[in-house]
């Protein structure tokens, strides 16, 4: 196991080194300096600018430096809210995203294990045909659709909910269900089929026959084996999550890192984009390592597949 | 016992070349993968709406006599009417036209980044799984990095990096999708290396380019043709998604999510405007995802349970 998360790791941090100089090079792939579309300035001001910023140097030097102030988690200062490090904005914004995306998770996951569970041993009854209905809306309407009509819905016409907004938990609750939705729908209808495979296997007989109750035999044997397949699909499903951010806090206008990192994106903010682009892809391949790690804690076959050799 | 006498019998004689010829015509791997499907009322049903969808976005666009691009300001959010099939938009143009222009990118920008991915994920994971050893290693562990990156993530950069437009969003996106091709068709390749028929022609003297091309890939042809069906829909989400975000492909050029975003300019007032391409969005996400069920159960039966 140790050998298999060291291996896991390694790759974790080659597969960030990537993304950092992958993102690096690519920004100063976009001609121009940060300081072309200011107003004119006399050369040696400008040449002072680019100095003091590094911008004179050649790339490799100026890719160097940069590394040295990720290393140091520098992300640097952005080009649109003056004398507003990327740091900052990123300590302001993301308690709020990261909220909304841990509420989205255990939303998705506790409802979708709950309907696929129920669905799998209510075979063909109501509860089925509910599950099976909303995995088909999981899967076909995208999330900004889901959004905008929950929006429409609970909160502009019954008005049950804030529209939007962000401040007590009762406007969390709208942007954590259109967002944990294609969660709760894929985790449902893996569960229900998972679910299905193990009912009919032998061992289950076998707890029946020796006379443990019910909730015991769905319980230890039933939801135990069942839900190893389903931790597999987590990785991918907390991603779609993350970036699902992104058009959620832009329709419930929620101060969030993802509506900061739409607005770069328009503002042609360049140092947010980096920074945000690198702070996401970071903390996404840190879950997916730890969703790999939790996999191989759950399920033995994987450590003796993979790292026990 | 009752007697039989014997001139009850009549002695036909044994054929063999009778006995042993056969009676129903001989169904090719295709034949019976289509003999299948077509059992699938859901996944037939899927086809016929996507068929119907081409069309629809070949000829829908003549169907009225409007220009996509053409601005009617005097009348602006206009309801579904005679005139107008599914009203206008914030800026008068008309949204049947606009529909049918938008499914023609959405369904061009799935389709290309699909087949694109297809071509290099096949060519990679081809050349990786059938010389194996040292250099499936490399190439594999290129890929493991490649598909550690968050996909969307990429996109939107190299998005921001290329500028917006239609070809940057499937370069962008084919940049990053091969990645799953290629792990598929590594797969199939490995197991079917070691079958017989590549070594007798490799006994033949066929090169590696020629046994890929003839032997391995059309064997693998099977879970390339699932996972392309996948794939487009995916492909069709994620470019509404980025055009929801603003970084789609430019106006007057429309898809559907393009006239998604727009509409949530006037959602308030006229929630229709968003409904239509929403409802065409998911549609077709939904007949893809159905057809490619329907697909792999009728082209794997191995995987059917």
């Amino acid at each position: 196991m140790l050998n298999y998360s060291l291996k896991r790791f390694v790759y974790m941090l080659i597969t960030i080194w990537v993304i950092v100089t992958l993102t690096f090079f690519l920004m100063h792939m976009i001609p121009g300096d940060p300081f072309t579309s200011e107003k004119k300035v006399p050369e040696q001001i400008r040449q002072n600018m680019l100095a003091k910023y590094h911008l004179d140097k050649p790339l490799i030097v100026q890719y160097g430096y940069y590394l040295n102030n990720l290393i140091h988690g520098d992300l640097g200062i952005s080009l649109k809210y003056l004398n507003r490090t990327v740091d900052d904005i990123i300590k302001q914004s993301a308690p709020a995203s990261f909220q909304l995306g841990i509420q989205s998770i255990i939303l998705g996951v506790i409802f979708g294990l709950l309907f696929g569970i129920i669905a799998a041993l209510k075979r063909g009854g109501g509860w089925d045909y509910f599950s099976m209905f909303l995995a088909i809306i999981g899967i076909s309407v995208p999330n900004f659709i889901i959004a905008t009509l929950l929006q429409l819905l609970l909160a502009s016409k019954l008005r049950w909910l804030p529209v939007s907004g962000w401040g007590s938990f009762k406007y969390t609750i709208l942007p954590s269900i259109a967002l944990s939705f294609s969660t709760l729908s894929i985790i449902s209808r893996m569960m229900r089929t998972s679910m299905l495979d193990v009912i009919g296997q032998d061992y289950i007989k076998t707890a029946k026959a020796k006379g443990l109750s019910q909730l015991q035999i769905i319980w230890k044997h039933m939801v135990r084996n069942a839900i190893m397949p389903v931790v597999t699909v987590l990785g991918p499903l907390i991603a779609g999550i993350v970036t699902g951010t992104f058009v959620i806090e832009q329709i419930f206008s929620i101060p969030g890192l993802g509506k900061f990192f739409v607005q770069s994106i328009y503002d042609e903010d360049y140092s947010m984009i980096l920074g945000t682009t690198i702070f996401y892809s970071v903390i996404l391949v840190v879950m997916m390592f730890l969703v790999d790690i939790a996999y191989g804690l759950i399920d033995p076959r994987v450590r003796l597949a993979k790292g026990g050799k | 016992m009752v007697d039989i006498s014997k001139d009850k019998f009549e002695i036909i004689g044994a054929n063999a070349s009778e006995s042993q010829s056969i009676v129903r015509p001989s169904i090719s791997y295709w034949q019976d993968a289509w003999r299948r499907l077509k059992m699938n009322k859901v996944a037939m049903a899927s086809l016929v709406f996507l068929i119907f969808l081409v069309l629809m976005a070949i000829f829908g666009p003549y169907m009225r006599p409007f220009d996509y691009a053409h601005q009617d300001l005097f009348n602006t959010n206009k309801p579904f009417s005679k005139v107008h099939w599914f009203g206008t938009d914030y800026l008068g143009r008309d949204l049947f036209v606009r529909v049918w222009m938008g499914a023609r990118v959405s369904l061009f920008i799935g389709v290309t980044i699909a087949f694109l991915d297809a071509v290099i994920g096949v060519t990679y994971g081809g050349i990786a799984g059938y010389f194996g050893g040292q250099v499936d290693n490399i190439m594999m562990r290129i890929v493991d990095i490649l598909y550690g990156i968050p996909y969307l993530i990429l996109v939107i950069l190299l998005m921001v990096v290329m500028g917006q437009g239609l070809w940057t969003i499937i370069t962008a996106m084919v940049m990053t999708g091969w990645v799953g091709m290629a792990r598929i068709v590594r797969g199939q390749v490995l197991q079917l290396k070691e079958q017989e028929f590549v070594l007798a022609a490799k006994t033949l003297g066929a090169s590696p380019g020629r046994i890929i091309l003839r032997h391995l890939i059309p064997n693998a042809l099977g879970p390339i043709i699932v996972s392309m069906t996948f794939d487009v829909p995916n492909a069709i989400f994620s470019e509404a998604f980025l055009s929801y975000i603003g970084l789609g492909i430019r106006a007057p050029l429309a898809s559907w999510g393009t006239l998604a975003n727009d509409a949530t300019q006037v959602l308030l007032m006229y929630p229709m405007q968003l409904f239509i391409p929403g409802f065409f969005i998911s549609v077709t996400m939904l007949a893809f995802n159905m057809l490619g069920d329907g697909l792999r159960d009728a082209l794997d039966p191995r995987l059917r349970r």
